[in-house]
């Protein structure tokens, strides 16, 4: 699907906010048509990097270019090409979705008849005909996402810019939001969605970025950083009795197993060897665990990401949703 | 020709969202109204005397109109988020910040003409100077938005904006020459009365309704315009360097 043409391109890009260095360094090319993630917890830079793609800030040092157009000093340069959906639904609560849309499309000089033409369709695409007139205020979480990445692509954008469209609203509305985001790379669109969603990353990008702490740390396929995960045993054990501590517990007792409280109920092991299931289950049992089962598991892209990054994919993904909730 | 599309519709929107709501169409009429009513009994002058107190009202019309509702279409858009929308849409911030003040422009305009509506009713207006009259208030109108925009940009809340205007607000009334001549201050007062926007404006409005102005017209409009000037650059530096930081 992709071209090989690049259409956003970093070279050293880095900000800082006062005393953080909120993007330090980073570099990356994303290619015409490509489906790019960015996947990093809270704070690790990826609103931080959108915003300066976006124009919405500007880098202190470091290169952007869009379709080969150079941002770093005029970031309105390419804001034609680009269309943006932000971490939080920002539509007007007072215009009806069909206005929102009529409107966002007229901020990029589409005429009347064009827009509410576009308007229409969108609504239609994303099954949002029948709140067309309502207020945007009255819609549900679900809804309000739908129709801020209809907003985002209003005018046909070249490249769109998503950031965490499926935090905070039901699996539902996620899963059809997921499929919106794969037709419109399948259509051609540049994707660049940032998420902290690893399976959600998984399934939908082409190549991927882990950024932790305002540097990219791993870049590439999703092949490419499976292969990190080639000759590792991965075990799953279900234990009744506080997992997480128990999982700190597992790590002092072997030192080569690398270990993740996936739930209060369940415990990750992670090793380079073939984990000895019974010493571990003998060990979880002393220390008032309950375990009632064990089960070898493929490694995934979590196990990847937590093994690079030294980050619980569990507990930034919680952390996430509990910012999602309370925004 | 599509950047045009993008003003004509943020200020359509705005028009529509905020300013033709009920209750902002009642405060345009209803806070002039009550300013002139009050000065007037309190003046005790004769039917004659409106058309003096016509400057001062028509100036604090204008003021009020236009620095609370920056408040509303930027500081509360801003805290929303939408305002982002219009920062990512492709026109030069100049020209965005433009068509999302000329709502309160126009706003304040037609809050200056509800006094001398009024005024009409009660008083002869033969004789105002028409031609200096209403590019002052124009201009005045023009200032004081921008002054709104200066105090939005520099708030993160609207209750935060709203108090802030009123730090610039109450001093201009009384040291603007409004109601009594800026030489009836006390000389320690006056400079400040001339570091003010409106103190250039209410002297061509004096010049224009009762003929007592005390500057050169040419002056007072020069030195309108580039308050009106001064305070857009100011607001839009403040805007790049808080907003897109």
């Amino acid at each position: 699907m992709t071209s090989g043409t690049t259409v956003i391109a970093t070279s050293d890009l880095a900000k800082h906010f006062g005393d953080v260095q909120a993007v330090a360094g980073v570099d990356f090319d994303v290619c015409d048509g490509e489906l790019f993630g960015f996947l990093g917890p809270n704070g690790a830079g990826k609103t931080t990097t959108i915003n300066m793609l976006t124009g919405l800030a500007r880098p202190d040092a470091g290169v952007i270019r869009i379709a080969g157009i150079d941002c770093s000093r005029n970031p309105k340069a390419a804001q034609h090409l680009i269309g943006v959906v932000p971490d939080e639904s920002n539509l007007y609560p007072e215009l009806t979705g069909f206005e929102n849309l009529s409107f966002c499309a007229a901020l990029y000089g589409m005429r009347q008849a064009q827009r509410e033409q576009r308007a229409r369709e969108l609504l239609g695409m994303f099954g949002l005909r029948d709140a067309a007139e309502r207020k945007f205020a009255g819609y549900s979480k679900g809804m309000k996402r739908k129709l801020t990445i209809a907003a985002g692509i209003i005018h046909n954008p070249r490249i769109l810019f998503l950031d965490e469209p499926t935090t905070g609203i039901d699996v539902a509305a996620a899963r059809q939001i997921r499929q919106l985001i794969a037709d419109l790379s399948g259509a051609g669109t540049t994707v660049f969605l940032t998420t902290h969603y690893i399976e959600e990353a998984q399934r939908l990008c082409s190549r991927i970025a882990f950024i932790v702490s305002g540097r990219i740390i791993r870049i590439g396929t999703v092949e490419q950083l499976m292969r990190q995960a080639e000759g590792r045993h991965v075990v799953e054990f279900a234990v009744a009795g506080g997992a997480a501590g128990l999982c700190a517990a597992l790590a002092g007792a072997f030192s080569h197993l690398q270990c993740q409280a996936l739930s209060e109920g369940a415990v990750r092991v992670d090793s380079a060897e073939p984990v000895r299931i019974g010493p571990v289950v003998r060990f979880l049992e002393d220390h008032g665990g309950e375990v009632a089962e064990a089960r070898k598991v493929e490694p995934s892209l979590e196990d990847v990401f937590v093994r690079v990054t030294g980050i619980e994919a569990s507990a930034m993904k919680r952390e996430k949703e509990k910012a999602g909730a309370s925004a | 020709m599509k950047r045009w599309i993008a003003v004509w519709n943020i200020l359509a929107k705005d028009m529509r969202s905020y300013y033709l709501k009920p209750p902002n169409i009642s405060w345009g009429l209803l806070f002039p109204l009550a300013w002139t009513g009050m000065f007037f009994i309190k003046s005790g002058a004769e039917l004659d005397g409106v058309r003096g107190l016509l400057p001062g009202l028509v100036s604090v019309s204008v003021l009020f109109g236009t620095t609370s509702m920056l408040a509303v279409t930027v500081t509360f858009e801003k805290k929303g988020r939408s305002f982002e929308r219009l920062l990512l849409a492709p026109i030069p911030l100049e020209l965005l910040m433009l068509a999302k003040t000329s709502g309160a422009m126009l706003f304040g305009v037609a809050n200056a003409f509800v006094p001398i509506l009024m005024a009409a009713f009660l008083t002869d207006l033969s004789g105002v100077v028409w031609s200096a009259v209403v590019p002052a208030i124009v201009l005045i109108a023009v200032a004081s938005t921008f002054l709104g925009l200066f105090i939005a940009v520099s708030a993160s809340e609207v209750f935060e904006a709203q108090t802030l205007s009123n730090f610039f607000r109450f001093p201009m009334i009384f040291l603007g020459g409004l109601f009594f001549p800026v030489q009836h201050l006390p000389a320690v007062l006056r400079p400040l009365s001339y570091a003010l926007p409106l103190t250039y404006g209410a002297d061509v409005l004096h010049a224009g309704f009762c003929a007592r102005g005390q500057m050169p017209l040419g002056l007072n409009l020069l030195v309108l315009t580039a308050f009106c000037a001064g305070l857009f650059v100011l607001s839009l530096r403040n805007i790049r360097r808080k907003w897109i930081r």
